[in-house]
């Protein structure tokens, strides 16, 4: 069953520059318990993509289309409303946990936060329900951690900490922006192995927002393939990894160390300045007449994989 | 627990770098003192402040009267220490006055910007714009004299500063991640005002509050000196000065003494609130921990 589904989402804002085009046209579906994941490069519009989904974006920000939770539009609740989604049904976990905590609560009062904010428990039943949790993200001593400072955790610790905080009211759904970047890698493992266990207790949705193929492969079942503000290729993860059909898919994987560490040649255009047509087409080595002039649509090529190319008319 | 004690570390960390700072503990020394001998002005002063004693007017201090007598031959010493309460209680009252309504437009400043911000902020300029004492003067003297009307006029000039000092402070602090991150749990403005940004903004808070109390201490002096404050017989080292102006070339101990008073506070306060500021400056604590 579809959890989150996302249509025709466009976000864009104004800066001084020009207008920002962060997200065009994306169609999305989260079913029950499935991992998504989103891949792409930096300032591809991913983390605004995330952000829209909760409306942490600032106020200059337009957003349109529609991003259907459980059957209602986000996009209509009021503030009041959206306020206890948040954290609740949705949580989020950011991607630098050294700054995403507050240095001068302690960190058992905001892993309580959550619940405190939205199931009312007292002091003393919301403690318990911290120490359980940080115990089940496997952070040692619970009892005498809650009490310290976030200052006094390690970075992975620090992540398992917001992990806890994430997952303590039960939300249905996670959108976790990069949550292992700024981890060395032996952490990553640990914490990318967490999450696998802790999503597979819970059955909770997730939509992983990264660009560290290596955790989206562990993680995901199916994975979006973002370049500049739009979704080029969805399949599920053996198919994005054994069969990419997108250029840019095969561009980004081959440019992996294992794959021969071949760059794509040119750079991502920016959000403010975005290619006519097909927006990879000044890379692409297949580029057309047609692809500077049309855009191209979503073409499904096999089951549950769909590319956004003209090469699969 | 381990969770307490880091805490206690922490602050013991705080007070033993104010212990280093030797002026700092002076001040914090004197400050205390101050309070002690307000707090048992009755039990530590030799005689009633305010029982005149005609015979022995203008006395020069002595083994009964330490300070010597004013013109009512009132005991100077006393009044000095009754004083000590009339200051330290009106410095406290609308410190905490100008804390509440400083830091609370600060907040409101800094979180919702904007035209809240733009109004809040021009109003600051409008306050500042005039000099402080002298507009505290035109309300007091607006008002009618009275200790209490000292006091509300010096609570609407001297709120600016910490409204400032907060605002600049809070709008550092709500770009932090930590914010964005409270707000996805489903905090709301009042909570993540009060919660998260409120404690990060408290240092800067506590060092101006504390130079304030001098600031304010040394314009309420200057108020009832010149006959706004504290009125007769109320015992109030501003108005003590104006009192032993007209002996000051036959009696000077009747003017030196209030006056060391007052630049032992003032002094007292700016010591401590130098020192915590220097405690309190982030980038000096990073210095300490390399």
């Amino acid at each position: 069953m579809t959890l989150l589904g996302i249509r025709n989402l466009k976000v864009y804002f104004y800066s001084e520059d020009g207008m920002v085009r962060a997200v065009n046209d994306v169609d999305l579906d989260i079913g029950e318990g499935e991992t998504l994941g989103i891949i792409g490069e930096t300032g591809c519009g991913k983390t605004i993509l995330g952000l829209s989904i909760l409306r942490l974006l600032s106020e200059n920000t337009k957003v349109e289309g529609r991003i259907l939770y459980k059957g209602e539009d986000l996009l209509k609740l009021s503030e009041d409303e959206m306020r206890k989604i948040r954290g609740k049904e949705i949580a989020m976990i950011f991607q630098n946990p050294l700054s995403s905590m507050n240095p001068v609560l302690t960190v058992g009062t905001q892993v309580a936060e959550p619940v405190e904010l939205h199931q009312h428990l007292d002091n003393q039943n919301a403690k318990e329900k911290v120490i359980e949790m940080l115990k089940s993200v496997r952070i040692p001593l619970p009892s005498k951690r809650v009490n310290e400072y976030p200052h006094e955790f390690s970075g992975g610790m620090r992540q398992r900490a917001m992990i806890a905080m994430g997952l303590i009211c039960m939300p249905s759904l996670i959108i976790a922006d990069e949550p292992t970047t700024g981890l060395d890698v032996t952490t990553q493992a640990q914490i990318v192995e967490l999450m696998k266990e802790v999503l597979k207790d819970s059955g909770t949705s997730m939509l992983l927002i990264t660009h560290d193929l290596g955790v989206a492969a562990e993680l995901c079942d199916h994975m979006a393939v973002m370049y500049p503000g739009e979704i080029v290729e969805y399949a599920d993860v053996r198919n994005i990894f054994k069969n990419p059909k997108h250029p840019y898919t095969r561009g980004f994987l081959d440019s992996l160390p294992g794959r021969g560490l071949k760059p794509i040649p040119g750079i991502s255009p920016s959000l403010i300045n975005i290619p006519e047509g097909c927006k990879f087409h000044p890379r692409c080595s297949y580029a057309t007449g047609r692809c500077k002039k049309e855009r191209p649509q979503m073409k499904k090529v096999g089951e549950k994989h769909f590319v956004r190319c003209f090469l699969y008319d | 627990m381990s969770g307490t004690g880091t805490m206690k570390s922490r602050k013991k960390l705080a007070f033993q770098q104010l212990k280093k700072n030797k002026i700092a503990i002076i001040g914090l020394i004197i400050i205390i003192s101050l309070a002690f001998i307000a707090l048992f002005a009755p039990f530590i002063a030799p005689h009633d402040p305010i029982e005149q004693n005609l015979d022995k007017r203008l006395l020069s201090p002595s083994g009964e009267y330490p300070m010597g007598t004013d013109d009512l031959g009132r005991c100077l010493l006393s009044r000095i220490i009754y004083g000590a309460r009339v200051s330290l209680k009106l410095g406290v009252i609308v410190v905490g006055i100008i804390t509440v309504i400083g830091v609370t437009l600060g907040l409101i400043s800094g979180y919702y910007g904007g035209i809240v911000d733009e109004i809040i902020m021009r109003l600051v300029d409008v306050v500042l714009a005039f000099p402080g004492i002298i507009l505290a003067l035109a309300i007091a003297g607006a008002l009618g004299p009275g200790l209490f009307n000292v006091m509300l006029a010096l609570a609407m000039v001297g709120w600016t500063g910490l409204a400032r000092v907060v605002r600049g402070s809070v709008l550092s602090v709500k770009q932090k991640e930590f914010v964005e991150s409270a707000r996805a749990l489903g905090c709301s403005d009042l909570h993540i005002m009060t919660r998260h940004i409120l404690p990060n903004v408290m240092a800067p808070v506590i060092v101006l509050a504390t130079l304030d109390m001098a600031f304010i201490i040394l314009a309420a002096a200057g108020l009832s000196f010149l006959g706004l404050g504290a009125q007769p017989p109320t015992p109030e080292w501003g108005s003590m000065l104006n009192n032993g102006r007209a002996f000051i070339q036959t009696a000077p101990h009747l003017t030196t003494f209030p006056g060391l008073a007052i630049m032992v506070a003032v002094l007292a306060f700016n010591f401590l609130g130098d020192g915590l500021r220097d405690i309190l400056d982030p980038r000096q604590q990073r210095e300490l921990k390399e």
